[in-house]
């Protein structure tokens, strides 16, 4: 069954603004990081609107295994029900409103609402209502089953949700981006991952402005100077990390391909040597390096290389829009929390090898990949956020209305549109931010078919 | 003598090893037991002048001070989930090596370091200092809790939750082999956690 949705607040501040004026060719005004009423109005109109990511299928991995996240501010418990399909129920007793579920993780069944003991299957279907001889209704009426989202999809372990109908299938809506995550995936055995624990980091700020940098090839040597001078500390070549940056980085071999939807991916990959062992090479060091480095050589002679580059940062940025992105060995999802605050959450993710494709090698290199992936979050990420943080700061100068994203644009030849519509410009342009915002602005003025499924 | 004693563990990184971690996680697993508890009031003060000592330095971004009251193989671990996990297969927060310290503390002196400037002010109190035989006579554990008074630009936050010592005599001196820092929302999302906790 699904729900007519009555009321929809987005719409109100959908007709409020004139955003062709809001976001022009070159810049955007201020009030799209910090006006609460569009804030509220994203919720809807782009986190309940397009596929958004809400976790891993190797979170709940199990037959009743359950994982509580977000839609924008939704409350969802992720699930895989009973009879293995994946729901996102709204974490949300259709009785009262109370959440159901307060924990993490787990596995249930059945999740019973603590307020008044309203029971339901993790199918979403209510399973038992308290002394229901005090009520004249039908509880078999599928409306008092609990909420979920209505379309819920994966792409290679990667799941999304979406409230709108209209939505295209999801392989439609990731479109040219799904070849990257494909290349990001295959380079692990049999192309699989699993989530483990994360860097989770927050700032005061517009989760826009997270997104704004997902692939800004710009901000590097400048606001990872700190990083960068760390991990080359010790170098005899300063050339760890991401010291490809430092030499005029706007002719370097690295590339941003915008791929449509609001989807970008920053390809790293053509300023490193192409060789087994070319990215362990550039890897900074971490706890147990040389031990490991050398453990593996010697145990796996020729192969080791191969095998720590599993341990080494994949130098990509794929960022599907609005809410995730795989950079290194990291996913890293952006969640709103309010107009100025928004959670940053870099999971971990370890190398799986049931078929023993790396010789028992396995361990060893989650192991180091552990290491190796603190690295970002302790040293790189924590500097961004502080700039974000005062991004939004200074955007309280309510006068000075424009930020500008014009880097590239109007150079003759820069900026150039391959024969599937894919955009290709410099690492260090910001074509991919004005064509982002351009998919933004048409989703905040589009009517979208939002809805919520019951059980029937 | 171990692989890394052939080599400085402050230029490389030798001495993280299975074996290491084995007993990182079998010493942190189950040291917290009254049977093993030191009441000698001397012993405990002796530990609870090292802690506070090592709190002050933090405050007062003595950091060299701060790293010369650790062993030279040791590790700052700073878990990301309530039950510690095993950092083989997780990522914690933090989890340092001697190099990753004096990398941490060479980040933070470039100048920069944009989450550090201005520099966080702080003030740490330290209390329920307890200390706790462990296996081998040179071994102390100690636990004890913290509240970080953390101010910047924005205002003062704390940080709160308890450490886990693992001390081992050198020469005469005890010296710090793991600090495992316990924060009571680890799993949470943290605002610029950019100090030495």
């Amino acid at each position: 069954m699904l729900d007519k949705i009555n009321v929809t607040p987005a719409r109100n501040a959908s007709n409020r603004y004139d955003w062709d004026e809001l976001v022009q060719e070159d810049r955007v005004h201020r009030l799209i990081y910090t006006d609460p009423a569009i804030f509220e109005a994203e919720m809807t109109q782009i986190f309940g609107a397009v596929w958004v990511y809400v976790g891993h299928e190797s979170q709940i991995a199990r037959n009743d295994d359950f994982i509580t996240t977000r839609l924008g501010l939704r409350p969802i418990i992720l699930l895989r029900d009973s009879q293995g399909v994946i729901r996102a129920l709204f974490n949300r007793c259709t009785h009262r409103g109370t959440t159901l579920c307060r924990k993490d993780k787990g596995s249930a069944r059945t999740f019973t609402c603590p307020y008044h003991g309203w029971s339901y299957l993790n199918s979403g279907k209510l399973r038992a209502v308290p002394w229901p001889d005090g009520y004249a209704c039908d509880f078999k009426d599928a409306k008092y089953n609990v909420a979920q989202v209505p379309r819920v999809e994966s792409y290679r372990g990667f799941i999304f949700g979406t409230l709108n109908l209209d939505a295209p299938p999801l392989l439609d809506y990731l479109g040219g981006i799904a070849k990257p995550i494909d290349e990001w995936l295959d380079r692990q055995p049999k192309g699989r991952i699993a989530v483990c624990e994360a860097n989770r980091l927050k700032f005061k700020g517009n989760w826009k402005l997270a997104y704004d940098n997902s692939g800004d090839g710009y901000h590097v040597v400048f606001s990872h100077r700190s990083l960068l001078e760390m991990e080359n500390r010790q170098a005899d070549v300063a050339n760890k990390g991401m010291s490809y940056y430092k030499s005029s980085p706007d002719t370097s071999p690295m590339y941003m391909a915008y791929m449509g939807n609001g989807h970008h991916f920053k390809d790293k990959r053509p300023a490193i040597e192409k060789r087994a062992g070319g990215l362990w090479a550039v890897e900074g060091p971490a706890p147990g390096t040389e031990h490991y480095q050398e453990e593996l050589r010697r145990r796996y002679g020729g192969k080791a290389d191969d095998i720590l580059d599993l341990a080494s940062s994949e130098p990509v940025n794929i960022n599907v829009f609005p809410n995730f992105s795989l950079l290194g060995n990291h996913i890293q999802v952006f969640e709103p929390v309010s107009v100025d605050e928004t959670n940053v959450t870099w999971y971990g993710t370890a190398v799986v090898d049931e078929d023993g494709a790396l010789g028992g090698a396995v361990d060893t290199i989650n192991t180091l990949r552990m290491r190796t992936m603190e690295q970002f979050p302790n040293f790189g990420e924590v500097d961004d956020l502080a700039n974000f943080e005062e991004i939004q700061r200074g955007l309280a100068c309510l006068e000075d209305e424009w930020i500008y994203m014009h880097r590239g644009l109007g150079i003759p030849d820069r900026v150039k549109t391959d024969a599937n519509g894919v955009i290709m410009a410099p690492a260090t342009d910001e074509a991919f931010m004005r064509e982002y915002i351009k998919e933004w602005k048409r989703l905040m003025k589009a009517k979208p078919n939002i809805a919520v499924k019951r059980e029937p | 003598m171990t692989a890394q004693a052939a080599h400085d563990p402050s230029m490389s990184s030798y001495y993280v090893t299975d074996a290491f971690y084995r007993a990182l996680v079998e010493q942190f697993s189950d040291w917290q037991r009254d049977e093993l508890a030191i009441a000698d009031p001397a012993e405990r003060d002796r530990f609870r002048m090292l802690i506070e000592r090592e709190a002050r330095l933090l405050d007062q971004l003595a950091f060299d001070e701060w790293l010369a009251m650790y062993a030279p193989e040791c590790i700052y671990w700073v878990p990301a989930s309530p039950e510690a996990g095993d950092p083989r297969r997780e990522v914690a927060i933090s989890f340092d090596d001697r190099r990753r310290m004096e990398d941490r503390i060479f980040r933070l002196r470039t100048g920069y370091a944009w989450s550090q400037a201005p520099k966080s002010r702080t003030v740490r109190m330290v209390s329920n200092v307890e200390v706790f035989a462990a296996a081998g006579e040179g071994v102390r554990m100690v636990r004890s809790n913290f509240l970080i008074s953390e101010f910047r630009p924005d205002g003062v936050r704390f940080l709160s939750g308890f450490n886990g010592h693992r001390f081992v005599a050198d020469r005469g001196r005890w010296l710090i082999a793991v600090r495992q820092v316990n924060l009571i929302d680890c799993d949470q999302n943290l605002r610029n956690p950019s100090i030495v906790i």
